[in-house]
């Protein structure tokens, strides 16, 4: 057997993993996996808790997305509970939602991925970080701290509380917007949009014309794909049905609750995040050329899935980057491009929902009683579709949880990408610190996060 | 220049976005600071660059920032080496501290956790505990005091971000950086008429009308909403003061831990309760409830089996 390399930590994601690549005898790629190296076992803990507790327990398994998780398990409790939430209560938590979207986007693109592009993949790794994007282009650095600052502020405003939030309850939102706080935030709002606008006209012009022929040959693999459409196909974010597409582009509608007839995870010894796979494919492999069950979920996956978009600008985008890659796009690097086009839904739908009066109404929070029931509340997060599934005793006690992150969705196509990405770049025994980076962006593009996949 | 080292353990992130939502104040810190080491954001690896060596390594540092507690034994590991090279520690969040969110574990043994996950999830299909080449967990999960000696304690699920800044402008002077041992009350806006609770209740409706501005309304618990603020360190608001649950009007849960070290916040808000005359069996999962965020230290221990 040929020698094993182990790339530990994987960097510049959120959370714990490694990426372990087998080599034959003659120095060529025979296997390459990515595995979760932690487990904090929430499913187990929330257990036993009152269920109100919940969204704002939760949060924790995400230090970055923690507003989906919040999000997703305040929508589980209305389920619980059984109330409709008053539809001005329904607007905060979308805002909440699209605010907090642009903040993890900016930090994806500009802290996170974007080294790998504005330094160049095989840069020397002490420079290949923000750090060095600030040395190299200072204005820009600037503008980005500032914009993703503008979103934490903006949630504070809004919420109380920007990381862990408390403000998305039962029945509704806690705390009301005030006219004057409307007016703090829409100004903030106005300068984070003219900088979403900035950033999709700097990376089409300056970035990912260099790239080009990396989409189409780093990491590309062929799977289905999950993401939330509205009743009339167009994404949605907060709330709306479930779209699974096959990889051949064929796609079937479901409500959150039927999840679990769509949707079975697999276990593998060898990493503690499990692999939620298609049931109607009858199956689950990850071999490259003949994968089974597999499908993709965040940026990409919902582009895909969607008809279309709701706010002019990002429609624009997207309309150019459906003509461009067509449907549905499998290339794993353009998740960067879809990504900023999704910034920029978000950034108009903040300033649209803001520019709603009914948006500063005080009838945001229907009281509940606690029941014996069961709610399946369902987000997209950033990194993908997020379900949050919880039963209760007649005391509202929770009984039972299940859930599943955005990234989990992905874990197989993670795995896969890494894979291809390694037997490609990896040959005959050759390799060097910018290569095995290489395969680490393939990775990245998924925006993965560890904590709450494994959660 | 002053060389800092960033490690995350048992955690979320939330902590380490808290040091970027700084903003524009940390691009004045850099200057004076080289990060050495920080997986969220640079590409240093434990191994070597290609992995070429066989003992982890984390490069020497003035300070070291740990977030997390300990749940496995790679996480104890690191901690070892992170205090091993940094000449002063900081734990970073509850977490750290006191073993945080994760630390509501520590009500189960080990084995019902891997059941649970493995075995009893409703889109799982069963199999064995995962354990190829993988950290093996520890029995609970530990806050980094009870693994390697810590210098600093900034507590918080998250942290504040000023909080992050002062204790780096501090150390960049040479000085220490504790937080006062104030409570959430004592920053709490709410007005407080000294009458005693009637009833706990759960908060499952407003505490108070909505039309109500902050300033105006009533004391929390003061209103029968259980709030963990009397025993709570003050903090979260940073130069704000106003504590984040209130400003978002809900009860405080004890994010920040105990005001001072050696304290029993659970022990004091119960005899605090009981002492106005209220029936402690009203609040619900009473353990887990008043040491959310501080379970690690033995605070937390399994939940004898139920007949």
């Amino acid at each position: 057997m040929g020698k094993e390399i182990v790339v530990q930590p994987v960097t510049r994601i959120e959370g714990h993993a490694k990426v372990t690549i087998q080599l034959d005898d003659a120095g060529n790629v025979s296997d390459a996996k990515v595995q979760a190296v932690e487990l904090r076992g929430f499913e187990k803990f929330c257990i036993g808790r009152p269920v109100e507790e919940l969204p704002r327990i939760v949060t924790s398994i995400c230090g970055l997305c923690q507003w989906s998780h919040h999000l997703a398990s305040a929508k589980a409790c209305d389920a619980v509970f059984g109330v409709e939430i008053p539809p001005a209560a329904k607007k905060l938590r979308e805002l909440a939602n699209s605010i907090a979207f642009t903040e993890e986007h900016i930090l994806h693109f500009y802290f996170l991925a974007g080294a790998d592009f504005m330094m160049g993949p095989d840069a020397d790794y002490s420079f290949r970080n923000v750090i060095g994007i600030a040395g190299k282009v200072p204005d820009l650095a600037k503008k980005v701290v500032r914009c993703r600052h503008l979103g934490a502020r903006m949630l504070e405003i809004l919420s109380g509380k920007s990381i862990h939030p408390v403000a998305a309850v039962p029945g509704g939102f806690s705390k009301p917007l005030r006219p004057q706080e409307r007016d703090e935030i829409k100004s903030m709002a106005n300068e984070v949009l003219e900088f979403a606008k900035f950033s999709i006209d700097f990376a089409k012009k300056e970035v990912f014309p260099k790239y080009l022929d990396a989409f189409d040959t780093l990491a590309v693999i062929k799977t289905g794909f999950l993401g939330t459409v509205k009743e009339d196909g167009a994404l949605d974010l907060y709330d709306g049905i479930l779209r699974m597409m096959s990889p051949d582009g064929v796609f079937e509608d479901f409500r959150y609750d039927q999840y679990t007839d769509y949707i079975a995870e697999h276990i593998e010894p060898w990493t503690y995040l499990k692999f939620p796979y298609m049931k109607k494919a009858g199956g689950f492999s990850m071999d490259l050329n003949d994968p089974k069950g597999v499908y993709r979920t965040n940026t990409l996956a919902r582009l895909n899935v969607c008809d279309g978009l709701a706010t002019p600008l990002a429609q624009k985008e997207f309309e150019e980057f459906r003509k461009t890659f067509g449907r549905p796009v499998q290339n794993t690097l353009l998740y960067h491009w879809a990504r900023l086009i999704e910034l920029l839904y978000n950034a108009e739908n903040v300033v649209r929902l803001l520019d709603d009066p009914e948006i500063m109404s005080t009838e945001i929070w229907k009281k509940v009683e606690p029941r014996a029931g069961r709610g399946v509340g369902c987000v997209e997060a950033p990194r993908g579709t997020l379900i949050h599934d919880y039963e209760t005793d007649a005391n509202g006690m929770v009984t039972n949880v299940n859930l599943i992150a955005g990234t989990t969705h992905n874990n197989a196509a993670i795995n896969m990408s890494v894979k291809r990405a390694a037997i490609d770049n990896i040959k005959e025994g050759k390799y060097d610190q910018g290569i095995l980076n290489k395969v680490e962006m393939a990775i990245r593009a998924y925006d993965p996060c560890m904590s709450c996949a494994t959660h | 220049m002053v060389r800092v080292a960033e490690e995350w353990l048992n955690v979320c992130g939330g902590c380490e976005v808290t040091i970027l939502n700084i903003g524009e104040p940390l691009l004045d810190l850099l200057p004076s600071l080289q990060f050495v080491h920080m997986p969220l954001l640079m590409d240093h690896k434990y191994f070597g660059q290609v992995g070429e060596k066989t003992e982890l390594e984390i490069p020497d540092a003035e300070v070291g920032i740990v977030s997390g507690g300990i749940r496995n034994e790679k996480e104890r590991h690191v901690a070892e080496e992170m205090r091993k090279k940094c000449k002063t520690l900081i734990a970073l969040g509850s977490c750290a501290c006191y073993g945080g969110i994760p630390g509501l574990a520590n009500q189960s043994p080990l084995p019902d956790l891997f059941e649970k996950v493995y075995r009893q999830s409703k889109t799982t299909e069963p199999a064995g505990d995962p354990s190829e080449g993988l950290p093996k967990l520890t029995d609970r999960v530990y806050a980094l005091d009870e693994v390697v000696k810590v210098d600093v304690y900034i507590p918080g699920c998250p942290t504040a971000p000023e909080l992050v800044t002062q204790t780096l402008t501090s150390l960049l002077e040479g000085k220490s950086f504790a937080l006062p041992e104030r409570s959430v009350c004592d920053d709490c806006p709410t007005k407080r008429e000294k009458k005693a609770v009637t009833s706990v209740k759960r908060p499952l409706e407003s505490p108070v009308p909505l039309t109500q501005k902050l300033e105006e309304s009533r004391c929390f618990m003061e209103l029968g909403y259980l709030c963990v603020g009397p025993v709570t360190k003050s903090g979260c608001g940073g130069s704000e003061k106003v504590p984040r649950c209130i400003k978002g009007y809900m009860t405080c849960r004890g994010c920040f831990g105990p005001i001072r070290k050696g304290v029993n916040p659970m022990v004091d808000m119960m005899s605090a309760l009981s002492s106005i005359g209220l029936d402690m069996k009203l609040i619900p999962d009473r353990p887990a409830t008043l040491q959310r965020y501080i379970g690690a230290q033995g605070r937390l221990k399994p939940l004898p089996q139920k007949r």
